[in-house]
């Protein structure tokens, strides 16, 4: 790995100030980054971690949902969002291996926007918005593609704030070497209807089934999906699974979510 | 290079590292201190797993000047102060819970910290959460029967050694 600086702020003001330098890089969990940067697919002159603030750790719940600090660890979130959001907890809980979870954060998640990353589903699905140090972003807004976000240059995020659905569920399909979902899909039931975000299958990265919404918006069971179908145009193709397996995926993990959340 | 100072295994220590040192490094060649492996310098095999402020971390997917401060405890410290193996160590000898033993370290580490937040896990949950840790003897039916053990549960009708 190439060598670079590194700061540690101890407030947002610091943090955006070191990140507004040249070939500055947030450094989160790092367990994406940290190995990039062993690959040499990254080299940032400056690295600056932003686990050293205290005003991004944390869950509480406050104007329009649970907030989750973006330098909260995997967890953390699947301990203490429990209580108030039971499947954002358990999708948490599911990500990577526990020492991983110990390190790993939202923030990290959402700002690198993996294909196959499990948080960018409960973002979208929840309508969450994504707070940064310059602005509030909504999920529809925020994740725009492959590893592709709404973020720009010297931005970085602060929290996360997710309303609470009535009924939730997240149902993963693991891909059992590097445990990122191979397809998951996260079904979320409120008030004004039903979202369905899915990671891991599509090849622009994650995205809402809106057929199945507008039917489980109507039906919410897993039945009122049957008749549907995903087109396999627009999913990944790996040696894990091809498109139309992942279409197929997507179906039966939506069913099964909706069953999840009872 | 900088100066970074944490607590590991109970004794102040520190040391001049890189931007780039990662804690592995730092506790192998700043520390001397070799029981925490490497495996796969990939943050996949679990190996290098020590705790940092309890809980358990892939040292070699995390860079030291980002724990400075941090209480870190390795696979030297698990004996007891006597320097009598502790209860889950012995209880991976008794059980043959390693052959060659490279993983060895990490799996104690991450089994530790299991029990820690789960004194009496069942032999699924013993499984799920050692999945971070990767035997290449595949001999996990023992780990797996020494950390029941350790928990002070009868492990005879586990698969046998």
């Amino acid at each position: 790995m190439h060598n670079f600086d590194f700061a540690k702020p101890s407030t947002i003001a610091d943090a955006a100030n070191a990140l507004a330098g040249e070939g500055a890089q947030a450094l989160s969990g790092g367990q994406t980054l940290i190995p990039t940067m062993k690959q040499r697919l990254a080299a940032p002159g400056v690295l600056v971690s932003l686990t050293g603030i205290a005003e991004m750790q944390g869950v509480c719940t406050g104007d329009g949902g649970l907030h989750i600090g973006a330098a909260t660890s995997h967890a953390v979130v699947a301990k203490d969002a429990h209580p108030h959001y039971r499947a954002l907890a358990e999708l948490a809980g599911g990500i990577g291996d526990p020492a991983v979870r110990s390190r790993g954060t939202i923030g990290g998640s959402i700002a690198n926007n993996d294909p196959a990353a499990c948080y960018p589903s409960a973002v979208l699905a929840s309508g969450a918005t994504v707070v940064t140090n310059k602005r509030r972003i909504g999920s529809d807004d925020y994740f725009q593609g492959l590893f592709t976000t709404a973020l720009e240059e010297g931005e970085f995020i602060t929290s996360v704030v997710f309303p609470i659905p009535q009924k939730a569920a997240y149902v993963k399909f693991n891909q059992p070497a590097s445990r990122f979902a191979l397809t998951g899909v996260f079904v979320a039931k409120f008030a004004n209807g039903v979202r369905v975000a899915v990671t891991g299958a599509g090849n622009d990265g994650v995205f809402r089934w809106k057929e199945a919404e507008a039917a489980l918006s109507a039906n919410f069971s897993a039945s009122a999906i049957s008749g549907l179908t995903v087109d396999p145009a627009g999913m990944n193709t790996d040696l894990h699974g091809s498109a139309a397996y992942r279409a197929n995926l997507v179906k039966v993990l939506t069913g099964r979510a909706v069953t999840a959340a009872g | 290079m900088t100066k970074v100072s944490m607590t590991v295994n109970g004794k102040a220590v520190s040391g001049e590292v890189e931007g780039r040192t990662l804690l592995s490094s730092f506790l192998r060649e700043g520390l001397g201190m070799t029981g925490t492996h490497v495996g796969c310098d990939t943050s996949q095999c679990g190996a290098c797993v020590v705790h940092v402020d309890g809980k358990p971390v892939k040292s070699c997917t995390v860079f030291a000047s980002d724990v400075a401060g941090a209480t870190v405890k390795t696979i030297e410290g698990m004996a007891n102060a006597d320097g009598s193996l502790s209860v889950l160590q012995q209880s991976f000898q008794d059980h043959h819970g390693l052959q060659c033993g490279f993983c060895t370290p990490g799996m104690v580490m991450s089994a530790a910290a299991l029990l820690a937040e789960n004194p009496r896990p069942t032999e699924h949950e013993v499984r799920h959460y050692l999945e971070g840790n990767i035997c290449r003897c595949t001999g996990y039916h023992n780990i797996v029967k020494s950390v029941m053990a350790a928990s002070g549960q009868d492990v005879s009708a586990l698969a046998a050694e």
